[in-house]
């Protein structure tokens, strides 16, 4: 079955439960994007412009180390959301976002949803809201990344 | 739900370490190996899912090594044993035809009868799989007592996966498997991430999901917290805890976690038994 934006934007778990006039005002800085495999989505210090939302397909963190090539640092699947660098100065991707499979997205106009959440701080508060949730996920997840668990003495 | 021998010094092969001789040996990743081992004399050991043995290897020590062989089947003792000390090291030195020393079968193992007509998830982190991997076997070979049955492991990078080989063929068994990695290079076209991420995507009905779980002590908490995240409660949530497991047969202490012993009561644990212990550090 065939979706709407709308309709996919309304069941992503980023804007599940959002009053049908934020979800029509979201919708509206939204447009379906395909990325083929091995295709970049951003590149670390290019202006971030955009945020996307997958709807199907997978998507790398990755940065790029000398004598090492590019580390993934996290892969990203349907339903999560790729871009935070739009939200805040300098507006910068600070890493690289490349499909791993082919990939399709919901692309979001950065600079137009945040021109709405000016003009509408019930749909900023909200989506801060549920960006701040995406982000401490992610961030917990990190943190357990960090701890190298496996690099000590694990059951033998 | 104690199945171990309430007096397990008692139990055959618990206090004298019986000959066994490496008759296989297999590199699973850079510093860990699988070792089949046979009696040198008498019969195979019997063992259920999540149950060690002591393992020594003579003149360097003696430690806990969970058992990672098919409980049902009949040949040789396997274990999957990581180089990370001495007594360690010298066993994954051993070469074909050398001698270990075996006492056990010891403590309590997987509920896997117990949760037949449940959907199961394993979850299990760098060599936390070898543990679960007797119970994995166990679930496969009586697949139809079960709903559905997924795998989610997770290990340090793709070189660092145990048993790489057998997971396909638990896929085509009926096993859904997701595997995730702490970090990788561009050729691992897998997912790169911790594995609680992997449990809000396993699509499982809480209400009818047991969960065993095993890896290091940190991944497990925050596994179990995903899982409550998901629905499944601690009662449903079953850990392979790791102590310092010295005697095995619950008399010199070494292995008391708040008032159980590991060696005896665990290593396999029902979480919601587990939970408050957990939080006090001095244990």
């Amino acid at each position: 079955m065939v979706q709407t934006l709308d309709e996919l934007i309304a069941s992503s778990p980023l804007f599940a439960g959002l009053p049908s006039a934020h979800l029509e005002l979201i919708a509206g800085c939204g447009s379906n994007e395909r990325f083929a495999a091995g295709t970049r989505l951003f590149c670390e210090g290019a202006p971030a412009e955009r945020f996307f939302l997958i709807r199907e397909g997978a998507v790398a963190l990755e940065v790029e180390a000398p004598g090492r090539g590019a580390l993934s640092i996290e892969t990203l699947h349907e339903g999560d959301v790729v871009g935070w660098s739009w939200l805040f100065e300098p507006y910068r991707w600070q890493f690289d976002a490349r499909a791993t499979v082919p990939t399709a997205t919901v692309a979001f106009d950065g600079a137009c949803l945040r021109g709405k959440c000016d003009a509408d701080h019930e749909l900023g508060y909200q989506l801060m809201r549920r960006f701040a949730a995406s982000l401490i996920d992610r961030l917990q997840a990190t943190r357990l990344q960090l701890l190298d668990v496996y690099g000590h003495a694990a059951r033998a | 739900m104690p199945l171990a021998p309430e007096f397990p010094a008692e139990a055959p092969g618990a206090m004298v370490p019986a000959p066994f001789v490496i008759t296989a040996r297999r590199q699973e990743t850079a510093d860990t190996w699988t070792l089949e081992l046979a009696p040198r004399a008498g019969t195979r050991l019997a063992f259920s899912p999540g149950q060690f043995a002591m393992l020594s290897a003579y003149g360097a020590g003696e430690v806990p090594i969970s058992i990672s062989g098919d409980p049902d089947g009949g040949g040789a003792l396997i274990h999957t044993v990581r180089a990370v000390g001495l007594a360690t090291q010298a066993i994954c030195r051993a070469r074909r035809g050398e001698v270990l020393g075996v006492r056990g079968p010891f403590g309590r193992p997987w509920p896997v009868a117990q949760v037949e007509g449940a959907d199961v998830l394993v979850i299990a982190g760098g060599i936390g799989l070898a543990p679960l991997r007797p119970a994995i076997l166990t679930l496969l070979a009586r697949r139809e007592r079960y709903g559905r049955l997924s795998l989610l492991y997770g290990g340090r990078s793709p070189t660092q996966l145990l048993y790489t080989a057998e997971l396909e063929e638990w896929a085509a068994r009926g096993l859904e498997v997701a595997l995730t990695v702490d970090s990788a290079g561009p050729e691992w076209l897998g997912r790169v991430g911790v594995v609680p991420r992997l449990v809000a995507r396993a699509g499982f009905d809480p209400a009818r999901t047991a969960a065993f779980v095993c890896g290091p002590e940190v991944m497990m908490r925050f596994t179990v917290v995903a899982l409550a995240k998901a629905g499944v409660t601690s009662e449903r949530v079953y850990a392979a805890m790791e102590r310092n497991m010295q005697c095995g047969v619950a008399l010199c202490g070494h292995c008391q976690l708040g008032p159980t012993l590991v060696c005896r009561d665990g290593p396999v644990y029902r979480w919601s038994e587990l939970e408050r212990w957990l939080t006090i550090r001095e244990l």
